[in-house]
């Protein structure tokens, strides 16, 4: 594994590894106290589309996955910040609809199903200078914009109906939150694929959420536990010779079961 | 007096044609200490809201102070209905302090100031030494404590309370009444309940709705009851006849 280290595609993954498990701890955070990780999945699925359709019009993908993400996210908050009981349709259509769209522009532009599989499963091994890029700055928005409004995102989480009365603009934190999200699922995919963002953006928060008592506690571990299985994963799919983005899940997912057997113990024994 | 709350023949919903409340006229006075009674589905907390301005009346007008609501939340201090199964990831410093976000305003901590008041009203209610808790560790009654003390911290002048004693044990709901007579003196109240036998001597007027506005007064008649919840009062009753609710309106007033 250390002598991997010497390869610069090694090298990349390690970083994005790190630098998306701060984007992923926080805002995974949010998305697991305020019970919406269905639409994470959602809005993952919904950036299938605008992957087909830049791969048929011959743009960046990234660009045309983030499109789509931001744009679902958009049209989420805009539904259900007129009726609640509609946002779950809402989340269905557009999962369905993403990859709908997205397998028809892709059959179009006649792209060879590599391509394809590496944005399903992730392709953390083909990781580029830009993705680190992308990592970067959109962690450096994600810590600007919570620690600047952490109290507003703990207060519209915790109860929306009260902070709308002291003042707080809401539907400004929603949405806010719902893109924020988006442009995590986006990055999470070059690492798991989008497939499986949804388990990346909950299980790290679910076991956090298990020891810690405040959000901004629960944010700081979720980072470091989405950082372990990351480097974790990445070495043991190095030495094994399997795919690093089923393996973090597979990782992940073991520590989750481990938390909760440990906490179903300490609750019967208390 | 001053008039603190008034609803003009407000009809307001969640789905056009499914009106929740129909025409309700309800006046509430400075310093009043008034209980909504009504069964579940009856429109207790569709009231509620529309006087705190989250819900827009179809029909009418509701006003808080001479002007709408919306302009009047500092004035207003809200306590929901507790969510038993809520297990978020919260002390009960940063719960209470939710009542100054106002004073705090965006971008910004909250100063010194907010937190003493925060810590105040902690102590007011008794619950001081829970500050620094996970609030998911404190029984239902502490809880309402809590909720109260943050809706205190926003130095209102209008209390409203959602079923507040929904979660609490009888013993719990004698002194939880103590407590709101207590700030009576300087805080106009309003809760509502669909338990007619939580409401206690210390409330001052009594409404009772179930879509419309059946009574409301200074006592309740058994009919008032039977007419909102569509059976006699005794079918309804546990715990003995609370004194406040008069049978056949032949017993003297309190």
């Amino acid at each position: 594994m250390i002598d991997a280290l010497g390869y610069t595609f090694m090298q990349n993954a390690v970083i994005v590894s790190v630098l998306a498990s701060i984007a992923c701890g926080i805002i995974g955070t949010l998305v697991t106290v305020n019970r919406m990780s269905a639409l994470a999945g959602s809005i993952a699925h919904a950036s299938f589309g605008g992957l087909g359709l830049a791969y048929l019009a011959g743009f960046n993908p990234l660009i045309g996955a983030t499109c789509f993400a931001v744009a679902g996210a958009a049209g989420i908050a805009a539904v259900s910040s007129k009726k609640r009981s509609r946002t779950d349709t809402a989340m269905a259509a557009m999962w369905a609809t993403g990859m709908a769209a997205g397998l028809v522009f892709i059959k179009l532009s006649g792209t060879y199903s590599a391509d394809l599989m590496s944005w399903l499963f992730g392709s953390l091994l083909a990781v580029s200078s830009s993705d680190i890029a992308f990592a970067a700055v959109l962690d450096i928005v994600i810590l600007l914009v919570i620690t600047g409004l952490y109290k507003e995102f703990l207060a519209v989480s915790f109860d929306q109906e009260f902070s709308m009365l002291q003042g707080v603009p809401t539907h400004f934190i929603r949405g806010l939150f719902l893109i924020l999200t988006a442009l995590t699922a986006v990055l999470l995919m070059k690492i798991t694929g989008l497939i499986m963002v949804i388990a990346m953006l909950s299980i790290p928060a679910a076991i956090a959420g298990m020891y810690t008592g405040s959000l901004w506690k629960m944010m700081v571990l979720a980072s470091i536990l989405a950082a372990v299985f990351n480097l974790a994963g990445l070495s043991l799919a190095w030495m094994l010779d399997l795919p690093p983005g089923a393996v973090i899940i597979l990782i992940a997912a073991f520590a989750y079961a481990v938390s909760l057997i440990i906490e179903r113990v300490r609750s019967g024994t208390t | 007096m001053k008039e603190a709350i008034r609803l003009h023949g407000v009809t307001a919903g969640y789905r056009t044609g499914n009106p929740i409340i129909h025409n309700i006229d309800l006046t509430v006075q400075e310093n009043d200490f008034l209980a909504v009674i009504g069964p579940n589905g009856g429109g207790k907390t569709t009231l509620l809201k529309v006087i705190l301005g989250l819900l827009t009346p179809w029909e009418g007008t509701a006003s808080v102070f001479g002007e709408s609501p919306e302009k009047n939340h500092p004035a207003i201090g809200y306590v929901p209905q507790l969510i038993p199964e809520d297990s978020f990831p919260i002390t009960v410093m940063d719960v209470v302090l939710m009542g100054r976000l106002r004073n705090a305003g965006l971008l910004r901590r909250f100063s010194r100031g907010d937190r003493e008041t925060a810590e105040m009203n902690l102590a007011r209610l008794n619950v001081e030494d829970l500050a620094g808790d996970d609030m998911n560790s404190l029984s239902g009654g502490q809880k309402q404590r809590v909720l109260i003390a943050r809706a205190l911290a926003g130095k209102p002048q209008i209390l409203l309370l959602d079923e507040p004693v929904a979660s609490v044990d009888h013993d719990t709901q004698i002194s939880f009444f103590n407590l709101l007579a207590e700030l009576n003196s300087t805080i106009t109240i309003v809760l509502v309940t669909h338990d007619v036998g939580a409401v206690s001597a210390h409330v001052k007027n009594i409404a009772c709705i179930n879509r419309t506005l059946i009574s409301h007064g200074e006592t309740l008649s058994s009919e008032s009851v039977a007419k909102a919840y569509g059976c006699p009062f005794e079918l309804i009753s546990h715990g003995g006849i609370p004194h406040r609710v008069l049978g056949n309106g032949k017993e003297p007033k309190t």
